[in-house]
């Protein structure tokens, strides 16, 4: 792998850039490897990578039905944080955040991951509370947390309606400092570019379309282009976890649903944060480099696998922009889309073996796949290498539900509808 | 495929889907309350088909006759095969 820096960009310069290398290998498939994942979205190309970087293992293939950047790790909002207090949750998202941190750095590839600060509003006493609440147990646990009077959240963000009026009258926040953003497209290339430099082969518009048996093992799968074998299967596709899962004859507590994002026409730089409110529904904002505010809401609330999403929820999420943001009335949307995800009974992910020896399932992502792909992909490594949960990845078994170790962190799941 | 749900109530013809509430996997039969293994009730409350095609599903019509019905509704294409009164579709546990 060539390395990129600003002696090669200027060297590339003076040949027009049209001699760049690829980025990654486009190989055809071996007939059998140590580790196979299916799916090359960013938590399987990250999975390739620590597999390559952190156990040594680099016979491994990533498996793509398209194209590398193309599923929900190229459909999201870019948002990264580590703002949780439950049970396992703590400690493996702030060692995601950690991950972010370096990530440019460990994989020599610009992902543009930009701290600007997450801010979380509350809009009345109990939720003021349970901020406070939040910030102080991240505290404990070393993350950084800051509790911001309504004064100082007036001072951070102006645009927002603090007149008497406001239909979520603001009374404070919490603040981390160390979240923001991050290029979603930028995390993709540059994992798939990394584990190619390691020898990890990445094989796009290679569909998974069986798993091949011995009893109760997987030993490789069937694909659009051939029988590949292999002692590791691991399973990394969320969105349409259960449609591949079925193929090994698994039925998971997984629904996939459609969760909606939102582009405004470019404006000047107003919203210098990553910005959520949980007032009249779930809201969250960002303001891309472009100018763009991009913006999202809850899901659809009824499990579906059309990547379009329903007029009611568009209405809401534009409502809770304006009730929030007058200024936000003014702006035309420029793009509007849907993603599939999957959503689970406790809105916690799966990273984990499963029932099927050889088979590994990572999957349940939930709203936040991307702010988790690091850590989604270090744990899961450390999972099919050893063949064993990490410390870190214990909590997100299969058997939680059964057991009573249920992650509940933010009241989501599938049952939107009961809620 | 719409961007809004036209969903043929038997009682107040097609409406739009916000008008209703949705209600989860009508596919799934209660076990008996005698049951007692909890392996049952954990696959009954937890585990979901989740298919891509046809779904058969629960709605309630909150904002008009507040029936129960269920629906046939394909994940994919969003299309509506029909809807039935939920207490004619029930099935004996």
């Amino acid at each position: 792998m060539s390395r990129y820096s600003a002696l090669a960009l200027a060297r590339n310069a003076l040949s027009g850039h049209d001699r760049w290398p690829r980025a990654w290998r486009s190989p055809e498939p071996r007939s059998n490897y140590d580790a196979i994942i299916v799916g090359g979205g960013g938590h399987g190309l990250a999975t390739a990578y620590y597999l390559a970087a952190n156990h040594g293992m680099t016979r491994v293939a990533v498996l793509e039905k398209g194209y590398i950047g193309s599923g929900n790790v190229g459909r999201n909002t870019t948002i990264v944080r580590s703002d949780y207090m439950i049970g396992g949750n703590t400690a493996f998202f702030e060692h995601s955040l950690k991950l972010w941190e370096g990530l440019s750095q460990t994989l020599n590839f610009n992902v543009m991951y930009s701290p600007r600060g997450k801010v979380a509003l509350a809009h009345d006493p109990g939720g003021f509370d349970g901020l406070a609440r939040r910030g102080n147990i991240m505290r404990l646990n070393g993350i950084d947390a800051e509790l911001l009077e309504r004064a100082e959240v007036e001072k951070l963000l102006p645009y927002l309606d603090y007149s008497k009026q406001a239909r979520f009258p603001i009374l404070g926040a919490l603040l981390q400092r160390r979240a923001g953003t991050a290029r979603h497209d930028a995390v993709a290339w540059g994992y798939a570019r990394a584990a190619d430099a390691f020898g990890v082969e990445i094989i796009e518009n290679c569909e998974v379309t069986g798993f091949l048996r011995d009893g109760n093992r997987v030993t490789g799968v069937e694909t659009s282009r051939g029988k590949i074998l292999s002692s590791k299967t691991a399973i990394a596709v969320a969105g349409h976890t259960s449609d591949v899962a079925r193929l090994a004859g698994l039925r998971l507590p997984v629904e996939s649903h459609v969760l909606q994002a939102f582009v405004s026409e470019p404006i000047k730089p107003m919203v210098h944060h990553v910005v959520g409110s949980g007032a009249g529904d779930l809201f969250y904002l960002s303001q891309s480099d472009k100018g763009g505010l991009i913006f999202g809401g809850h899901i659809d609330g009824f499990n579906s696998y059309a990547q379009r999403g329903a007029l009611p929820t568009v209405r809401t999420v534009a409502e809770c922009a304006v009730a929030l943001i007058p200024a936000a009335s003014r702006l035309r949307l420029l793009r509007h889309w849907g993603g599939i995800q999957d959503m689970t009974p406790d809105g916690s992910p799966f990273i984990c073996r499963t029932q099927i020896t050889g088979l590994y399932l990572n999957g349940g992502w939930c709203y936040q796949g991307f702010k988790a792909t690091p850590a989604s992909g270090w744990t899961y490594a450390h999972t099919i290498a050893k063949d064993e949960e990490h410390e870190l990845n214990r909590c997100y078994s299969l058997d939680r539900f059964e057991t009573g170790a249920e992650l509940d962190e933010f009241g989501i799941g599938n049952w939107t509808y009961k809620q | 495929m719409s961007p809004m749900l036209l969903l043929p109530c038997p009682y107040c013809g097609p409406r739009d889907h916000s008008e209703f509430r949705y209600g989860g996997d009508a596919g799934k039969p209660r076990p008996s309350l005698a049951e007692t293994d909890r392996t049952v009730w954990h696959d009954h409350v937890f585990l979901f088909d989740n298919p891509k095609g046809a779904h058969k599903e629960y709605w309630q019509h909150v904002l008009g006759c507040r029936r129960w019905l269920v629906v046939e509704r394909n994940t994919l294409t969003q299309e509506i095969a029909g809807s039935t009164p939920a207490r004619d579709a029930r099935t004996a546990p």
